[in-house]
């Protein structure tokens, strides 16, 4: 084994690149026609997207009659997706603003990714709690507004505050994503060739002209922004699981909810963008900037949340038992031996059991292997957000309403459509905007840094 | 080459470690406008450059805190006090409660207002005619180059002096840059007969889609599913019903929650014998008198009981409350009036309860005795 010098820092890019090779091998999917794959994959989800849309268009036309739901199971696969699609933009969100307050500077090349997969997760997110109000279109009275009903919203159910956590989220989000990219629209501006092109990123980069007066603030405006952020990825799960916590449904009623809710939604997100990343690392040739190292790191994150979830597993069931309430107790003995045993134990297994096997660095710096297990990892996560939702539900207070929730098709199809409209947008974004940042990038390039400069 | 306006002059270097001494030394001489280009923010530039620290901080404590407090004091002037509702037993004012709210208010607040005092106030953006814009310099230093520019606007500016100094600090291609001329002289064209009317074209087709659909598709097939439902509405048609009246009256003999029969029926001289006004003659009783004698009986009868319609001869005037007849009644018979109707007046039973009619027969009488006040009232 070679002996690490712990006294360097590790180079992040590998094989220092001049920079005007990293301009143009990050613009270059923007300034080249795309292959006939990705027309082939871009039809493949809009399929999925046209599936959803049938789904959603059956599901306003008839109404919400045509979905699993029940009557003690009032909140079925729409709130399943909607936990899990808003835990899946938590990572980009991590990676981004807390990954950068604790500098780790691997973090630089897949932030812009990362960011980008928040916020079409958010809006995939976005839809489910919509279309389960039952009448979507007319959503807006969700928001305060003095309304010609005279009446107001209740500021005291977390399902308006859910409102505030999921908006303000993707609007703060989406303006940490902007701000970073005004650099690279202004880099790409004066490479641009075409007159159409030049003039788009010309507005886009609002004139940037990489002063250092500019980049003096451009800094602090980063920093004040991931500092806003970090509280606020935080809150947002939290606020999610106090849709559940605060309600008094056994298995819900419980503190624990908000740091095990965050933990999944890190857990999964970071499957995720690791499966994405996989792809694009490989299709664009970013392998020496999006490097195995930056890989294993995320691995290891993985394995650590997912050991987070797995405590949380067990202090559940250990303070249904230690609380000595009845109604608890059953509870989590019916997650784990009731009618949904099926669905608990795939939980476990993909989230708790699998993940362990990045114990091993053979594993970690596998690329198949640690995709098969990213991909459990997000199986096992919709199961967790499905279990929690549905067996609470189904066996209540009161055994004379109990019943078993099924999803139907049209469930089904809705599910569908959301993969196919977050991967759209993906497949979209690699070919209209830099995926990895190009500044940032640049700054941790080895020798980019003055050398008296660190301090 | 003359007639244009000379902004500064820019030299290029290789590497950040030149860039920082070019800097260092710019700062040295005194030069105060002058500014550094390079591809990514260079570490200890700012220190090279003597700049003071960002006070964009400032700017984020401000509008995050307006924002924490703008919410606070909408949540509770709504649910405290313009329309306080009583959720699962918590106080109008949930303080907790209102934690989550506050907090989200105050992270959007601020992002969006320091992000937007950065590019509006600090950059002075969107700002796309800038003379370094377009230029050699820039399409070098927006990818591998690190620039320096000195202003011409500095107060230490001289041609010569700036051009030896950048020689000396060992910069390349050393180069002036004018203000473009065109883009000096441009006129604003906010006011462009062309973009007033694409405004206004705008505005046209926003309205319309906004009516359309609010007014229009919120009314159509499946929106209105939850307004025309397959049930009879009030004062609705019926197929069903031989006399096509969607409302049916109810049957004979029915008798309405709280609703006592009326035992004299067609008997106004038993009623005023034997009925007697329960209610007694005080403030509170009067005042309810009034209220319903204003709403049911003043259309007709008038305010003070003349007879003085205020239906413009679409009705019948009824004859005065003040008559001697009306005024030697008893009690029970204008109670009996009001319960039964007389002549073209109908029954005011549905609309008044008992207590109402008796209030409104104390409001007559106070009525009539102040149109016809006896001398010993005058005290």
């Amino acid at each position: 084994m070679e002996v690490l010098d712990y006294t360097k820092e590790l180079s992040i890019i590998e094989g220092k690149p001049a920079l005007r090779e990293i301009d143009e091998i990050i613009s270059k999917p923007l300034n080249t026609k795309p292959e006939k794959k990705f027309y082939l994959a871009l039809l493949f989800t809009l399929s999925l997207v046209g599936i959803g849309a049938i789904s959603l268009g059956l599901s306003i036309y008839y109404g919400t009659g045509l979905w699993g739901n029940n009557n003690p199971v009032g909140w079925g696969l729409p709130i399943v997706n909607f936990v899990f699609w808003v835990g899946i933009g938590h990572a980009g969100t991590l990676i981004s603003a807390i990954l950068f307050l604790l500098r780790q500077r691997w973090r630089n090349g897949i932030a812009r990714f990362a960011e980008g997969m928040t916020i079409f997760a958010v809006m995939t997110a976005g839809i489910f709690p919509l279309i389960h109000v039952g009448r979507p279109w007319l959503a807006g009275y969700l928001f305060p507004y003095p309304n010609q009903h005279s009446i107001w919203v209740n500021f005291t159910s977390p399902l308006l505050w859910d409102v505030f956590a999921v908006s303000t989220y993707f609007t703060v989000s989406f303006i940490f994503w902007y701000v970073g990219l005004i650099p690279d629209f202004a880099t790409l501006r004066d490479r641009a060739t075409g007159k159409i092109k030049k003039l788009i990123y010309s507005i886009t980069s609002l004139g940037w002209r990489h002063s250092n007066r500019h980049w003096q603030h451009y800094e602090m405006v980063y920093l004040i922004l991931a500092g806003f952020a970090t509280p606020l990825v935080l809150s947002v799960h939290t606020i999610v699981s106090f849709d559940f916590a605060v309600s008094i449904m056994p298995g819900w009623h419980t503190t624990i909810f908000p740091p095990y809710f965050v933990a999944g939604a890190v857990f999964s997100g970071f499957a995720m963008v690791q499966n994405v990343l996989i792809f694009i690392r490989k299709i664009f040739n970013y392998e020496h900037i999006i490097t195995l190292d930056t890989l294993e790191k995320m691995n290891k994150i993985i394995l650590f949340t997912g050991m987070l979830v797995g405590y949380a597993y067990s202090m559940e069931f250990f303070m249904a038992w230690y609380s000595g309430v009845q109604a608890e107790q059953f509870a989590f003995i019916n997650r784990a031996f009731g009618p949904y045993a099926w669905a608990y134990w795939i939980m476990v297994s993909c989230n708790v059991l699998f993940p362990q096997l990045f114990w091993f660095k053979k594993i970690r710096r596998t690329i198949p292997a640690m995709f098969v297990i990213a991909v459990l990892v997000n199986v096992g996560m919709w199961f967790e957000r499905f279990v929690i939702t549905v067996t609470s539900l189904s066996r209540d207070y009161l055994p004379s309403s109990w019943a078993y929730y099924k999803p139907t098709l049209i469930d089904g199809g809705i599910l569908l459509g959301s993969f196919g409209f977050f991967f759209t947008f993906i497949l979209l974004f690699t070919k209209t905007l830099p995926v990895v940042s190009i500044a940032e990038v640049k700054a941790v390039i080895d020798g980019s840094q003055p050398s008296h400069g660190e301090h | 080459m003359k007639d244009k306006i000379l902004y500064g002059y820019t030299g290029i270097f290789n590497t950040p470690d030149a860039i920082i001494s070019a800097a260092n030394e710019a700062s040295a001489k005194g030069y105060r406008k002058f500014d550094v280009n390079t591809p990514y923010p260079v570490h200890g530039m700012n220190k090279a450059m003597k700049l003071p620290p960002s006070k964009l901080g400032y700017a984020a404590l401000v509008f995050g805190l307006s924002g924490t407090l703008s919410a606070l004091l909408l949540m509770y002037w709504i649910s405290a006090i313009d329309y306080p509702i009583v959720i699962g037993g918590k106080p109008f004012f949930a303080l907790p409660a209102f934690v989550p709210i506050m907090f989200e208010v105050t992270v959007l607040a601020a992002s969006i207002a320091t992000v937007l005092t950065l590019i509006i106030v600090y950059f002075k953006f969107p700002n796309i005619s800038h003379p370094l814009h377009d230029t050699d310099y820039m399409k070098q230093v927006s990818s591998d180059k690190y620039g320096i520019c000195i202003q011409a606007d500095d107060k230490l500016f001289s041609e010569t002096e700036v051009i030896d100094f950048l020689k000396s600090v060992r910069a390349e291609q050393i180069t002036p840059i004018y203000f473009d001329n065109e883009e000096v002289n441009n006129k604003t064209t906010v006011f462009d007969k062309k973009f007033i009317g694409l405004l206004v074209a705008i505005a046209i087709v926003v309205s319309i889609v906004t009516y359309s659909l609010l007014n229009k598709a919120m009314y159509t097939i499946p929106f209105n599913w939850m307004m025309e439902q397959a049930k009879v509405s009030p004062q609705q048609k019926s197929t069903f019903y031989s006399d096509g009246f969607g409302m049916r009256n109810p049957v004979d003999g029915t008798v309405v929650r709280g609703q006592m029969p009326y035992q004299f029926k067609g008997n106004p001289e038993m009623a005023g014998q034997m009925l007697v006004n329960p209610l007694a003659m005080n403030i509170e009783n009067l005042n309810l008198g009034k209220k319903k004698f204003d709403i049911y009986c003043s259309p007709c009868h008038g305010y003070f009981g003349n007879g003085d319609s205020r239906l413009r001869g679409q009705f019948p005037n009824p004859p005065s409350l003040h008559s001697e007849k009306v005024r030697t009644w008893k009690d029970g018979n204008i109670y009996h009036v009001i319960s039964e109707g007389q002549n073209i007046m109908p029954s005011y039973a549905s609309q008044l309860t008992r207590e109402e009619r008796w209030a409104v027969v104390l409001y007559v009488r106070a009525l009539q005795r102040a149109q016809n006040a006896k001398e010993s009232d005058l005290q």
